[in-house]
């Protein structure tokens, strides 16, 4: 019982940060129509900028900070930039042409960080080292904690923003149909630009809170990370933010669980069963668990 | 001067030109039609006008400016809404949530209250449901909220196209009555009906479009007297 409630809090603070992550595919998905495939690589370059930062300038809680800052920025910057020059220009072109460009993306980062860090795992100082609680004989680790309430409080934040808004109502605008947020005087091509830049924001916020759990870094970190974060954001409905949410931490859980409960022979498939479930579930419900049927329009 | 001036207008979709160089003109205070068989690029033209479509070449003056030169979100704060084809209301949002986008350039809090209040008075279904999810409106519901979200943004000119298409002619009949009021407000309307005998009811001026240029031009009364707009748009 013990080792089910903590490996229970250990996946849903595995899934928080897949949520998080989930979010930045589910936003641009919502907004641009268009699966943004380098979403994971920024991640990877926020963790690599850590290491460099935290390495140049310590890890005392002033210098973490400002080096917690200078990633989420970096990152919401490198967002920008990725759409600026490689989607923007392809806002008319084929679904398939986007996607493929995305790819390519996602591997040009993968290179530089290839090219600049070597393929060596690099370790990130650590910066948080909490330590954990016990609640009975449950051992807990406040990291966890902290990572889950930072994503519901990041979660309550966005929807917040998007529903009380001014820009929010702008993107509810544009995810439905561009021309007609456009005839209503919304800078379409602002708005994409803003979702790009919060989604890379995120993934910033997930990477501190990725490389404080596991500190390693290496140039495919981020793809293999946001491939599931992508399953989980399918899984709860790409497009939604609850959906994001609930599909994360569902992938977390199971994650977390197939882990400790399979036997050995078995626990290197864990990955696996997350994509099993996911499979099922697209099979049930293609929209996923809280997306919405598409509305044809005329 | 004109308040809308489209010079020699060119439209392409990728080889084919759809818009072969017209030219027509709306003065402020009128009501023109443009009319036109299905594919005669009635929607191209106005879908130019506001920025949805890219042109070739030529010249749109909005009170002297070149639209043509404007970023699109840019043309409503000029004083330019645009009832498009199909109404494309925001469907997934609410009623009210519609209207307030329709007043999106707006920054004034308690001016937008007073036209969403003129726009209630006019529309008082859309009161009623300013809760409900756009989406399950009914047809005529929902062209009078892709009006009343146009009104919103306290236009000068307001462009319509088929306001009528789809509706049962009750509908039909509040459509063209409320165009009716909106033109006695001094609020210049350029409309686009397949309807063309209500749109010439209406209409001061009205242009006849044919596959991409325009085939006749005048006085609405008169044009509801030619043979020609007789026989293939009156049905006579
Ligand atoms: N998005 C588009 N791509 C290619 N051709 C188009 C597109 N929209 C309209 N057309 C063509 O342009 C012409 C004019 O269409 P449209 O402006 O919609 O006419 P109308 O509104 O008068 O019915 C038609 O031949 C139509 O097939
Ligand atoms: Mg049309």
């Amino acid at each position: 019982m013990q080792t089910f409630i903590s490996t229970l809090i250990d996946g849903l603070s595995l899934g928080s940060l897949y949520a998080l992550v989930a979010l930045g595919y589910s936003m641009v998905y919502g907004i641009a129509k268009m699966l943004n495939f380098a979403h994971g690589d920024v991640i990877m370059i926020g963790i690599y900028t850590l290491f460099v930062t935290l390495g140049a300038m310590g890890t005392s809680p002033l210098m973490l900070a400002l080096s917690a800052l200078i990633m989420i920025a970096f990152c919401a910057l490198l967002g920008f930039t990725i759409e600026k020059l490689a989607y923007k220009p392809l806002r008319t072109a084929s679904p398939l042409s986007v996607l493929i460009t995305a790819i390519g993306v996602s591997y040009l980062l993968q290179n530089i960080a290839l090219l600049v860090f070597g393929s060596r795992q690099q370790k990130v100082p650590t910066y948080f080292s909490l330590g954990s609680i016990y609640i009975g004989s449950v051992q807990i680790e406040l990291l966890s904690l902290l990572i889950l309430a930072v994503t519901v409080l990041i979660m309550i934040l966005l929807a917040l923003f998007i529903s009380k808004t001014k820009l929010g109502s702008a993107m509810l605008a544009v995810s439905e149909d561009k021309g007609a947020a456009q005839l209503m005087g919304i800078n379409v091509n602002a708005t994409i630009s803003l979702t790009f830049v919060i989604g890379s924001a995120l993934a910033g916020v997930g990477a501190l809170l990725y490389a404080a759990k596991m500190p390693w870094v290496g140039p495919y970190t981020g793809s293999v990370f946001g491939i599931k974060a992508f399953a989980a954001a399918v899984f709860g409905g790409i497009g939604s933010i609850p959906g994001a949410m609930i599909g994360g931490v569902l992938i977390g859980i199971i994650e977390a669980m197939m882990n400790v409960f399979l036997p050995d022979a078995l626990s290197n498939a864990s990955d696996g069963f997350a994509y099993l479930v996911l499979i099922i579930m697209l099979v049930l419900k293609p929209s996923g668990l809280l997306g919405r049927k598409q509305i044809e329009k005329v | 001067m004109a308040m809308l001036e489209v010079k020699d207008l060119h439209v392409f979709y990728g080889v084919i030109e759809a818009i072969k160089g017209i030219s027509f003109s709306v003065e402020a205070g009128e009501v023109i039609a443009l009319i036109g068989a299905n594919g005669a690029g009635k929607t191209t033209t106005l879908h130019t006008v506001t920025g949805l479509v890219p042109a070739k070449q030529g010249e749109i003056l909005f009170e002297g400016k070149d639209l043509l030169k404007t970023p699109p979100h840019k043309i409503v704060e000029m004083g330019m809404a645009h009832v498009p084809e199909g109404r494309r209301i925001f469907a997934e949002l609410s009623v009210l949530a519609n209207l307030k986008l329709g007043a999106y350039t707006r920054r004034d809090k308690r001016e937008i209250e007073e036209t969403l209040e003129m726009v209630y008075e006019r529309f008082p279904r859309l009161k009623e449901r300013r809760g409900q999810i756009a989406g399950t409106l009914s047809g005529g519901e929902q062209q009078m909220l892709a009006m009343g979200r146009a009104l919103m943004s306290r236009p000068k000119i307001i462009l319509m196209d088929e306001p009528s298409m789809g509706l049962s002619p009750l509908y039909v009949s509040q459509i063209f009555a409320i165009i009716e009021e909106i033109r006695k407000t001094g609020t210049t309307v350029l409309l686009v009906e397949q309807n063309a005998k209500k749109a010439l009811e209406i209409a001061d001026r009205a242009y006849v479009l044919e596959t991409g240029n325009i085939a006749l031009e005048g006085n609405a009364r008169e044009l509801m007297e030619n043979d020609s707009v007789k026989r293939a748009y009156l049905g006579e």
